[in-house]
């Protein structure tokens, strides 16, 4: 699914019928759990500044922070077991069993090793989101036919040369692609572990807010969230219109 | 210029080694185009992917001045069967990155480059991605392409092929033109026998798998485009074809 797919008319149309099917629940039930969006909107403009905005940027930090060090090695990594075949031999058998494992059951030993605070949060997005990146990459890299670089062999390419002038042009949608996957996969895993050891960010915001019975405080927190979410994926689908743009000419 | 003596090149199939082509001897000279026909599967490509300095592990000697190949020193421009373009880089990108890869990007040419855009018609697409091109238009950035590295030696493979029979006489034409201002040494492969007296001073014919040299002659009617209507020419298709065809008879015989 991406931006460019389908005309604007139509995000704004499916925009306004989740709002008005939830407005219109609100009305009709009239139960303190289903509050009216149009309510929830109005408190969210007057306590954005001064309550959620701190818990937003915190959350923002350590999905920015995870999400970079998990480019950071995975890309790398992705290229050269794509590129080098003693790579792929060396490394993907250990990919192929640390995958399966589930990192989120690793939390508790994550704060054993690396305490209560930040570190433990940005490594728990980058346990679970390094591994699907790597192996993106890998097979996007494996996927660039062989004809491609044979004219660049008899020119006598070195690897380097071949890496930066074929491959990491060429993996730049599947950057983009672990990027959006990752943004949407960081941002479920704060809302778990900033339940712990920390009175900062949105997942601490709306499970305080629920145990308080705030609802009103819940709801602007889930669509603080939400709205962070969304902003990412559209910067991401507009860099990819600009960057990409030989990819949309299939 | 190239000198290659009992060539033989085996690749690692499931079940054993599959042999592609076997004691090939040939020598090509300086300046002279060499047109290499053959059955499909007869070890064209592979006999190029040596000269290209791809496939390293053969059996024989392969030499190019006198020395080994080795596509660090030599100065060779490939164009594989399927063009070979980077589908996610634009046509100019494409072009230059042959000679940006051998000298660096400082020492392009770009008047050299201007003028053979222009010679082969295709400055309108520069910034185009391949995907956007005609077959023909992308045969021509890929001529554009190795042309602009100025290559010592030039290996085409059916860089004709998959092109409707009017385009392709077309950039045959526009190729030979090109060509002849420089005269670099060229080997390429095909299937089709009228390019091969079109565009071959030397016609090799190799043989279906394992491919063998059949045959090789030297071609009188290289670069006259109105020879196709002639008896000197029906009597070389004829010639050319039986041969390709002998061998088959001969393959057949041995089952
Ligand atoms: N990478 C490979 N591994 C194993 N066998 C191969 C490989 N490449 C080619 N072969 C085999 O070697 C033989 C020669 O292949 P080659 O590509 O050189 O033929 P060709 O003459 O170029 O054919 P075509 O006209 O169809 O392009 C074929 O039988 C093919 O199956
Ligand atoms: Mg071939």
């Amino acid at each position: 699914m991406r931006l460019h797919a389908y005309k604007s008319v139509h995000y704004i149309y499916g925009l306004l019928i989740i709002f008005g099917s939830w407005q219109l629940l609100a009305v009709m039930t009239d139960s303190p759990i289903w509050l009216s969006p149009w309510d929830i909107l109005m408190h969210l403009y007057e306590t954005f500044h001064s309550t959620i905005a701190v818990h937003a940027l915190y959350s923002l930090r350590r999905t920015v922070l995870g999400i970079s060090l998990s480019l950071a090695i995975g890309v790398p990594l992705g290229v050269l077991t794509g590129y080098f075949k003693k790579m792929d031999r060396l490394f993907s058998p250990m990919l192929y069993f640390s995958y399966p494992i589930p990192k989120m059951a690793l939390l508790p030993v994550v704060m054993l090793l690396f305490g209560l605070g930040e570190a433990t949060k940005v490594i728990m997005i980058f346990l679970i989101i390094f591994f699907p990146i790597v192996v993106n990459i890998r097979d996007e890299v494996k996927n660039i036919p062989g004809e491609v670089y044979e004219p660049m062999y008899s020119l006598g390419a070195k690897p380097l040369q071949v890496i930066n002038e074929i491959i990491l042009p060429g993996i730049v949608p599947a950057i983009l692609t672990s990027l959006r996957i990752g943004i949407g996969t960081a941002i479920s895993i704060l809302f778990f572990t900033e339940n712990f050891g920390t009175v900062y960010g949105m997942g601490y915001f709306i499970m305080d807010a629920w145990m308080r019975v705030n609802y009103m405080q819940m709801y602007s927190g889930i669509v603080v969230l939400s709205i962070l979410g969304l902003i990412c994926f559209i910067m991401i689908d507009c860099l990819e219109v600009f960057i990409c743009r030989w990819k949309s000419l299939r | 210029m190239i000198h290659i003596e009992d060539l033989s090149v085996c690749y690692q199939g499931k079940d054993g080694p599959i042999t592609a082509i076997e004691n090939i001897n040939l020598n090509i000279s300086q300046g002279e185009i060499c047109a290499v026909i053959g059955p499909s599967g007869g070890g064209k490509s592979t006999l190029l992917k040596v000269l290209a300095g791809i496939i390293k592990g053969y059996r024989g000697r392969v030499l190019i001045d006198g020395r080994k190949v080795d596509p660090k020193t030599h100065r060779i421009g490939f164009i594989p069967q399927n063009d070979g373009l980077i589908k996610w880089r634009t046509v100019e990108q494409n072009i230059r990155l042959s000679a940006k890869i051998k000298d660096g990007r400082k020492h392009i040419d770009r008047n050299y480059y201007l003028e053979l855009i222009k010679r082969l018609n295709i400055q309108g697409m520069k910034e185009r991605y391949p995907n956007q091109l005609s077959g023909g238009e992308r045969q021509r950035v890929s001529l554009a392409r190795v042309f602009l590295l100025k290559p010592h030696l030039l290996l085409m493979d059916e860089s004709f092929s998959a092109l409707d029979a009017i385009t392709r006489e077309e950039v045959r034409r526009v190729f030979l033109d090109v060509w002849k201002a420089h005269r670099v040494t060229t080997v390429f492969v095909t299937h089709d026998i009228n390019e091969a007296i079109f565009l071959g001073e030397k016609v090799v014919v190799l043989s279906a798998a394992p491919g063998k040299v059949v045959n090789m002659m030297h071609n009188p009617l290289f670069g006259k485009s109105c020879s196709f209507t002639t008896g000197d020419y029906a009597e070389l298709n004829r010639k050319l074809r039986k041969m390709l065809r002998g061998d088959q008879n001969h393959a057949a015989s041995c089952i």
